[in-house]
């Protein structure tokens, strides 16, 4: 008993933080804001501490449930991007009444993430899923009294289901065809019939969506646009990175047979991501609808280095994913601190940022060199393994229209320095105040950065890990 | 000497920026911190030669290696030759003249010093790396500096001059991003891991086919920092816009890193592969030459002409190395440090005229040696040295790549020769013209009657470059000496690849 209390150790804390907010908001109804986001942020910050401790590693409910050192890992980078997530939004939240609700859901998505997961079972990945992807939903549309807010509600239940529809379509195919929905018996049954095949097409599909790959990509921007800054990181960082690890591990081992076939849609999805995303980010106006765009454009490499299909690529998934919650909740950051205070979200808006706020500009460049790969960035690192994992399936035509990419996504990284840096703006922003908790998420974020790339370490543990597959 | 301390001078100085309050504290520690860089250089080239004449004959010396990333076989491997030592020594010289000359700089000045600094980082790290990686790291980090140099402290149509340099550039690296991964997976160390270890590479034999692959990714792509032709676009607009400073760097220090790259990664790794394409390197490095010549006497602005003339002479580099015979290449080295020097001078003198006079249009100037006796010594000197008078070290380096580009029989090099060698007409008639018009004769302006002559740091900076100058002109054994040794390995390598 003990030792199952051990394995699932992540989720029960997330739970039990979850029920003491409910008895809380029962309890102290007039608690203020800021007492209540002192409270919540320390408890996000021992449910991170938590991770590294008392680790097992095991199976529960009859194969259901897995646990080992890899998705450890995977939930200890999860609970560390919704730590800095928190912190960044403290400024938008004391403005707002619903605190404990804006958390409640919050929790429950990282919950059903966490069973995703460790999910060792098709229809208990599916739970994680919805779980994590309903009150997402609800919270994009958390800016009560806007209606993009809700337009991007509205747009991300209606993909969610829809992707949702075809997960489960695969699913039961899937079944159909191997009476069976355990991760390790789907590996050994599946050979490759035209009904599987099918099934794993629509299953590819719904993954698609979820990771906004061209062209299952189309609800992104808008989602992003509408959301609160803190949901919009919240989506693009965690819920990303959440359904990035578990489409490598189902790849990787349920679909292990098929490899030569999803190689070539792989292939096929990250050409046409990098590609879009990043011919549409050049055009993007809006900040958030700007880093909507760039993270599709991510999403095409993470693709790429999930089609190396060897440790290799694993730890290079897993290693990148990592670097970008830093680099994205940089610039997320950032813009979370001038949305809050100045409601401005528009790329004009930051001309002559550097004048007025030079911290800021600073921590959104270094972002933003991190995000198209300049070294001595973090994110150079990150997208050179990315590249050498793909490229060790021997197709060098994918790793130059790759690289070409990182010239188009460095134009348009360039172009928001340009303005922060070389123009002149009429009114310039005021000079911001960074309150405590922001100011530690995103110094955080830039000592992750900046030392990534130099500490050996933690490759090197993460590629160790990455034998599990 | 542990050449890790290359690395850390700068380090330590580019941080020292950003604590420090005040302008005089940037400047002094940015003074010192070049000055530093120079006395690590020559103590480096001092040590080298008592190495070398104690019967050290390893390849490389003071090598050091470090593991970075392990499991993928990467690691942090350092060590310098006869070459990397020359273009350290270049890159302390113009660092430290660039330093002298931008003293006066006051908008943002923190920043500029830091940027400046920071780009001398990657270019010392670039020259030492004995990792394909490690390379293709600090070939990266020179890039986005400049970008903000230009950028911000430039002048004319800057922005677009900085993101088209920072885009052609950085597509020149994700080029060489491909060359050298298609190099990593054809090396085998054994159990069947790869490496990006250089020396490793250059002692197992690269399969034929997959150097025709990736020679050209990485030629190209290095090409592109040395204004390979038609890939040079980004020099004029680059080198215009950018403060003297940067235009120092980027010519002098920069532009470099290409010719660099091209032997060190592409032909010395690939020699069959160079074998094979040397008659397209030859022939764009030809046109190069001759279009570069030409282009620049159409120029009216002092920087253009400068900068196309940067074009023609990052040809002879190119040159040199495509002749593929051992006094050419060893002329392509020589050519690049003659070139960085001169070119460094040559915009530093530009970028004094200019401060003071506010034009660099050759039309509008005219007469200032009779106000600015020092400024326009230091350009007519550039001047001869760019178009080769002997006691200069355009002479030496451009004579060398000559010779040896003659020893290369075949009608079609003969040609290339011959057309390379007739393009020095052509750069005589525009530096004459330009010194000609600008700097002698009546003056033009009664404005210029009351400018000031160079202060002391611009002395400074330009006795600097000079005293390279010369050293290298009236006494060029040393640097021969230094990239011989050298230039004979890489055809060594050459020859083996032939016999293999």
């Amino acid at each position: 008993m003990n030792e199952a209390l051990l394995l699932m150790k992540p989720e029960l804390i997330v739970t039990v933080i979850i029920f003491i907010l409910l008895i809380l908001h029962v309890a102290r109804e007039n608690s203020s804001p800021a007492y209540l986001l002192n409270l919540i942020n320390g408890l996000l910050f021992i449910n991170f501490l938590c991770g590294f401790f008392f680790n097992r590693e095991g199976t529960l409910f009859g194969d259901m449930y897995v646990t080992n050192g890899l998705i450890v890992l995977e939930k200890n980078i999860l609970n560390l991007g919704m730590l800095l997530i928190s912190l960044q939004a403290t400024d938008w939240l004391k403005k707002k009444d619903f605190i404990v609700e804006f958390y409640v859901l919050l929790l429950t998505t990282l919950l059903g993430m966490f069973f995703m997961l460790s999910s060792n079972n098709l229809l208990m990945f599916y739970l994680g899923l919805e779980l994590s992807s309903i009150p997402l939903a609800a919270l994009a549309n958390f800016e009560l009294e806007k209606r993009k807010s809700s337009e991007a509600a509205m747009k991300f239940i209606m993909s969610s289901a829809f992707s949702s529809g075809l997960l489960l379509f695969g699913i039961s195919m899937l079944y159909g065809t191997t009476g069976t929905l355990n991760f390790a018996q789907l590996a050994m049954l599946i050979d490759g019939n035209p009904l599987q095949l099918f099934s794993f097409i629509l299953l590819l599909a719904g993954f698609g969506f979820k990771i906004s790959a061209v062209p299952f990509h189309l609800w992104t921007a808008d989602v992003y646009e509408g959301s609160p800054v803190a949901v919009t990181s919240y989506l693009s960082v965690i819920s990303k990175g959440a359904i990035l690890f578990v489409m490598a591990s189902v790849l990787f081992t349920v679909f292990k047979p098929l490899v030569e076939t999803w190689y070539n849609m792989l292939y096929l999805l990250a050409v046409l991501t990098m590609i879009i995303g990043n011919l549409f980010a050049i055009r993007q106006q809006n900040l958030k609808r700007f880093l909507a765009f760039s993270s599709i454009a991510q999403v095409g490499f993470i693709l790429i280095g999930m089609s190396g299909s060897s440790q290799e690529a694993t730890a290079s998934v897993i290693y990148f994913v990592l670097i970008y919650v830093f680099s994205n909740l940089g610039a997320f950051g950032v813009i979370a601190l001038v949305s809050a205070q100045t409601g401005k979200e528009e790329i004009d808006d930051y001309k002559g940022f550097y004048l007025s706020n030079p911290m800021l500009a600073l921590v959104m460049t270094l972002s933003l060199f991190s995000l198209a790969g300049i070294p001595p960035t973090a994110g150079f690192f990150g997208k050179f393994f990315l590249l050498m994992a793909g490229a060790g399936k021997g197709n060098f035509v994918l790793i130059t229209i790759a690289a070409l990419n990182m010239v188009i996504s460095l134009y348009y990284y360039l172009r928001i320095v340009k303005v922060m840096f070389m123009e002149k703006n009429e009114t310039p922003m005021e000079k911001l105040q960074i309150s405590l908790f922001p100011r530690i998420s995103l110094l955080t974020c830039m000592a992750g950065i900046i030392l990534i790339g130099f500490t050996t370490l933690l490759y090197d543990y993460i590629f160790s890990l990455s034998t599990s597959f | 000497m542990n050449l890790i301390v290359l690395l850390l001078i700068p380090l330590i100085t580019s941080l020292g920026i950003l604590l420090s309050r005040g302008i005089i504290q940037i400047r002094v520690i940015s003074l010192l911190g070049a000055m530093l860089q120079l006395a690590a250089g020559l103590f480096l080239l001092a040590m080298y030669w008592s190495e070398r004449s104690s019967g050290n004959n390893a390849q490389m010396l003071f090598e050091s290696s470090y593991a970075w990333f392990a499991p993928l076989n990467i690691n942090f491997h350092i060590g310098v030759d006869g070459i990397s030592i020359a273009m350290i020594l270049l890159t302390a010289f113009v660092v430290l003249s660039g330093i002298l000359v931008s003293w006066k700089e006051e908008t943002m000045s923190k920043e500029f010093f830091f940027l400046l600094i920071f780009l001398s980082l990657g270019a010392y790290g670039f020259f030492i790396s004995l990792d394909l990686f490690t390379m293709f790291f600090f070939l990266e980090v020179a890039v986005i500096p400049k970008f903000l140099l230009i950028g911000i402290w430039g002048s004319g149509k800057k922005e677009y001059s900085a993101m088209k340099l920072a885009l052609m550039l950085m597509g020149g690296s994700a080029l060489v991003l491909v060359g050298l991964l298609g190099l990593y997976f054809n090396t085998n160390t054994g159990n069947g891991s790869h490496t990006f270890d250089l020396l490793q590479i250059a002692a197992m034999n690269i399969p034929i086919e997959a150097q025709r692959i990736f020679f050209p990714f990485a030629f190209i792509g290095f090409g592109v920092f040395t204004a390979l032709f038609p890939f040079h676009t980004w020099v004029p607009d680059g080198h215009s816009s950018a403060p003297t400073a940067a235009s120092m760097f980027l010519a002098g220090i920069s532009m470099k890193l290409g010719g660099y790259g091209c032997l060190r990664m592409a032909t010395y790794l690939m020699p069959q592969a160079a074998q094979e394409y040397a008659w397209i390197i030859v022939l764009l490095a030809t046109i190069a030459i001759i279009y570069g010549a030409f282009a620049t006497m159409m120029q009216t602005d002092l920087k253009y002409i400068n900068a196309y003339s940067s074009v023609s002479h990052c040809g002879f580099v190119l040159l040199g190395i495509g002749m593929l015979t051992e006094t050419a290449i060893t002329g392509a080295v020589m050519q690049m440090v003659s070139h960085g020097l001169m070119t460094a001078l040559f915009f530093a003198a530009i970028g004094m005229i200019y401060s003071r006079t506010h034009t660099r249009m050759v039309a509008q100037l005219g007469g200032i040696m009779k106000v600015m006796p020092f400024i326009s010594t230091v350009f007519v000197i550039a001047g001869l040295c760019s178009l080769g008078l002997p006691g200069f070290s355009g002479f030496v380096a451009e004579m060398t790549v000559f010779m040896g580009a003659w020893q290369n029989a075949e009608t079609f090099y003969r040609i290339a020769t011959i057309l390379a060698c007739a393009s020095i007409v052509v750069t005589a008639v525009y530096i004459l013209r330009a010194v000609g018009q600008a700097v002698m004769g009546p003056i033009t302006d009664s404005h210029f009657s009351n400018l000031a002559d160079a202060a002391w740091n611009e002395k400074l900076a330009a006795s600097l470059l000079i005293i390279g100058i010369v050293a290298i002109g009236v006494a060029p054994f040393w640097l021969f000496d230094l990239i011989a040794p050298v230039t004979e390995t890489i055809m060594l390598q050459m020859g083996n690849a032939i016999v293999k």
